[in-house]
């Protein structure tokens, strides 16, 4: 399996990374690498076999849909880069 | 010159209760430790000197007061991966360098609430990504062996510090062997417990289908008695498994006469990237022990051991691409200077701030997630995972536990696999079965090679820890290897 160049910068777009001109051909060859020790999943056959995704099979449990947290805005917003008046503060998005 | 780092958590706790030694004076002893010792190692990125001697002081009053609980006053350490209310917690990360925790970790609640004393955070590979600890936004940990070799990953501070005894205890985490590989290459004895029997609530997640956190220590008996403080149900981790806590402690000594061993012919074979010969001879030495002690050798089958590597690096990233999406440079964490737009802000703050290996796993798994690829991937892997898993749950009809080496190595050299990415994941290659089924398992030291520490892996079924403990502790009880000290910290 082999990774080109073009299609590392698409992923990277899709993951919301800024990577380098300099390191893509670096991650190019390591992804490459990586997908081909994966591939070698193909050598099982799963036909008919149920993907487990929870070790006990279990499905996640659900609370009573009632208020349990705090308020906590200012401790939370104390470790913010950027806010103003209660409000997290990023640049324009609409102009 | 007191020697408390002589003494394990077990010991330690008795000399408080009994008021042989305070809380304080521990503490103390373990700071200044801490202070002129771990130049050499860097297993610590944050030291809470006034947290501790506050809570050591708190601990003391306790402990006069009667009726105080068994760690109350021992002091231990924590992985950076845990969150503590008021104290930084970065995960190894630049991206949480400058995040100070609000709230705590249920396993940091937890563990106050038994009496222990934090006496600081500990170094690990970025976001846990990683099995030699060099992925570390902090920098490299040292092994306390051998100060060239890596001390293992991704609680590799934790390993570290607990092998140098600059704390007598620490948690850890581990998602593949996190915690059992480290705690092979420094000498230690650590446990994975059974998925979902510790509340991963305010530990940083990387995959969360693997995530477990565990104690890593001295001794069987001290992973019993901190065990014991960590887990149980907790209603914030929806995850968390609705089952009674047993007292960890209580069986240790029970005989393992009759015991049935299974030993997976897959995980002895000789083949490439197998286990040195050397640690092969150590690892045989040890079940010839658990055969004296009245345990029977069986050879068992897990024939889709061998795929367990590739599967995990399909399972791991892409729930780690999930789970890191939430760093974004907005409500915390690092934010790049000047972002000219939000897009920017995103990626840029992203893209400087997570290490290479970091973005490595995001980019597998944001591929193996993406349109298209979701089945050929995520899917296949997850189906591999039921095989795996099945493979364990045949084996346990016929034996009570698995033993198999932790490592196919002891430790090597920081720098030596750092330019291939693949032959550092083939590191985890005995651990991360355990992960993708979900059971408990640990590593006990078991001998040395070249004055390296070799380590055993004891894999039990779901929620037999109290076993796994027991058929440790038996052996810890007739060897004395997880007493060694390094000579550098002696």
């Amino acid at each position: 399996m082999s990774i080109e160049v073009d299609e590392v910068k698409k992923i990277a777009k899709l993951a919301c990374l800024n990577v380098e001109e300099a390191d893509v051909q670096a991650y190019a060859t390591n992804l490459s690498n990586i997908l081909d020790l994966v591939a070698q999943m193909n050598a099982v056959d799963t036909t008919g076999v149920t993907p487990m995704s929870h070790p006990f099979d279990a499905v996640q449990r659900l609370r009573e849909d009632v208020v349990t947290e705090t308020d906590r805005r200012e401790d939370f917003q104390a470790i913010a880069p950027k806010t103003e008046d209660g409000l997290y503060l990023v640049p324009k998005v609409i102009e | 010159m007191s020697n408390y780092h002589t003494k394990t958590v077990t010991e330690l706790s008795a000399m408080l209760q009994a008021g042989e030694v305070s809380s304080v004076e521990l503490t103390r002893f373990f700071l200044d430790r801490i202070k002129s010792s771990d130049d050499k190692l860097n297993s610590f990125i944050t030291v809470c000197e006034e947290e501790a001697l506050a809570q050591a002081k708190e601990s003391d009053e306790k402990l006069k007061a009667g009726n105080a609980p068994a760690l109350t006053g021992v002091p231990i350490a924590h992985k950076d991966i845990f969150c503590t209310n008021g104290v930084k917690t970065s995960c190894g990360s630049k991206m949480l360098d400058n995040f100070i925790s609000p709230y705590d970790a249920t396993v940091v609640t937890n563990m106050r609430n038994a009496g222990v004393v934090m006496l600081g955070k500990t170094n690990m590979d970025e976001f846990a990504m990683g099995s030699s600890n060099e992925t570390s936004y902090y920098g490299a940990v040292k092994n306390p062996w051998n100060l060239k070799a890596v001390p293992g990953g991704s609680s590799g501070g934790s390993a570290a510090a607990v092998g140098a005894r600059l704390a007598p205890a620490s948690t850890g985490t581990d998602t593949g062997g996190s915690i059992r590989q480290p705690a092979a290459f420094c000498g230690i004895t650590g446990l994975k417990p059974t998925y979902g029997r510790v509340s991963r609530f305010g530990m940083i997640a990387f995959a969360s289908s693997l995530d477990q956190a565990g104690p890593m220590a001295q001794s069987a008996s001290d992973c019993a008695l901190l065990l014991n403080a960590m887990a149980g149900f907790d209603e914030k981790d929806s995850t968390s498994i609705e089952k009674e806590v047993p007292d960890y402690s209580a069986d240790l000594d029970k005989p393992l006469d009759g015991l049935r061993i299974g030993l997976p012919k897959e995980y002895f074979a000789h083949s490439e990237g197998g286990m040195d010969a050397e640690v092969e001879a150590a690892i045989k030495t040890a079940l010839d022990q658990y055969k004296a002690m009245g345990a029977e050798l069986i050879e068992i089958e897990l024939p889709n051991s061998g795929i367990s590597v590739p599967v995990y690096y399909v399972v791991a990233p892409a729930e780690c691409s999930t789970n890191l999406s939430r760093f974004d440079g907005v409500r915390y964490g690092y934010r790049c200077e000047d972002p000219k737009d939000l897009n920017d802000l995103y990626t840029r703050s992203r893209g400087e701030a997570f290490g290479a290996e970091v973005q490595r796993r995001i980019m597998v798994g944001t591929y193996a997630l993406s349109s298209g690829y979701y089945d050929a991937y995520y899917l296949k892997a997850q189906q591999l995972r039921h095989l795996i898993s099945d493979d364990f749950t045949r084996a346990y009809e016929k034996v009570d536990v698995i033993m198999a080496p932790a490592t196919p190595e002891t430790a090597f050299n920081i720098g030596e696999k750092t330019d291939d990415p693949i032959s550092m994941y083939l590191s985890d290659i005995y651990t991360i079965a355990v992960n993708l089924a979900g059971i408990p398992a640990m590593s006990i030291p078991v001998g040395f090679v070249n004055g390296m520490p070799v380590g055993m892996q004891i894999m039990g079924n779901h929620f037999e820890e109290a076993k796994l403990l027991n058929v440790a502790h038996k052996y810890q009880q007739a060897t004395d290897w997880h007493t060694r000290l390094p000579e550098e910290f002696k």
